[in-house]
């Protein structure tokens, strides 16, 4: 897929969390995704922004937008070095948390892309590559 | 630390979220009003966010545990103006917020909360100090 556009962000604070999330919403606007498409991939940003930090001890974002012939698309990548995710298909279920959150994370923002990838390695990292096509 | 403005009216607390809010002022809110209830004794709290433009599953619970606390101390909740695209994206994410009221528009928001004080036999009819007006000694 080309990619038209990249940009990489650190996460490694509440407000990097926020600096994630405008982005995002730049980006989205720019692809010209309608606002409900780009309320959906924001908020998603900010719950896989959010794991990052507080599961992944940190790490980065890289969005990037996508140009295929008659579609256009919007990616985000989430990596971390932190503990990894023993058990990916528990983490995806809804009210499944290992910290003090909803568990609604890792699975809402699957349902709200059209395709969302987890790669994890336990002690190496974490990486969610999350996809939305206008 | 930067903080979110609550302003008191009447026997209400008013709030109106204007940033995009980090994690730890979400938090510092919710403590912030679940004191200044407290302290002033207010039967009522309007939250307004129609200028959010998200609000993920942290804000969301943020929300529901500012509800779920102020019903505690005695105090109705009601979220006021949240956008269609918000709160499509909200129910997709999976979360419906049980136990919060909500109304289109902060009028309607305080129409709302007098409803339920007066259903509830607390307030008779509107009177002065629910306007947020100084009446003057009552009579």
């Amino acid at each position: 897929m080309p990619v038209q556009r990249t940009d990489a962000l650190a996460v490694r604070s509440a407000s990097d969390v926020v600096a994630v999330r405008q982005l995002v919403r730049t980006r989205a606007q720019e692809a010209g995704f309608n606002l409900v498409d780009q309320t959906r991939i924001v908020t998603a940003a900010s719950e896989l922004a959010r794991n990052t930090l507080d599961y992944g001890g940190g790490g980065r974002a890289t969005i990037e937008l996508l140009t295929e012939p008659g579609r256009t698309g919007l990616r985000m990548l989430f990596e971390d070095e932190g503990p990894g995710i023993p058990d990916i298909e528990l983490a995806l279920r809804d009210g499944y948390t290992t910290g003090h959150g909803l568990g609604l994370g890792l699975g809402g923002a699957r349902r709200l892309m059209n395709d969302l990838r987890i790669e994890s390695r336990p002690g190496k990292g974490t990486r969610v590559d999350a996809v939305r096509w206008r | 630390m930067e903080r979110i403005p609550i302003l008191k009216m009447g026997r209400f607390l008013l709030v109106t979220i204007q940033v995009d809010m980090h994690d730890r002022l979400a938090l510092a809110l919710q403590d912030d009003l679940t004191a200044r209830i407290t302290e002033t004794g207010a039967r009522g709290v309007l939250i307004d966010i129609s200028a959010l433009e998200m609000v993920d599953s942290f804000i969301g619970r943020m929300i529901a545990n500012i509800a779920a606390m102020a019903r505690i101390l005695d105090a109705q909740t009601v979220v006021t103006g949240m956008q269609p695209a918000v709160a499509i994206t909200l129910v997709e994410l999976g979360l419906d917020l049980p136990g919060v009221r909500t109304a289109l528009t902060v009028e309607r928001g305080m129409l709302l909360l007098r409803a339920v004080l007066h259903a509830a036999g607390e307030l008779d009819q509107p009177s002065a100090a629910d306007e947020g007006l100084d009446a003057g000694p009552a009579d």
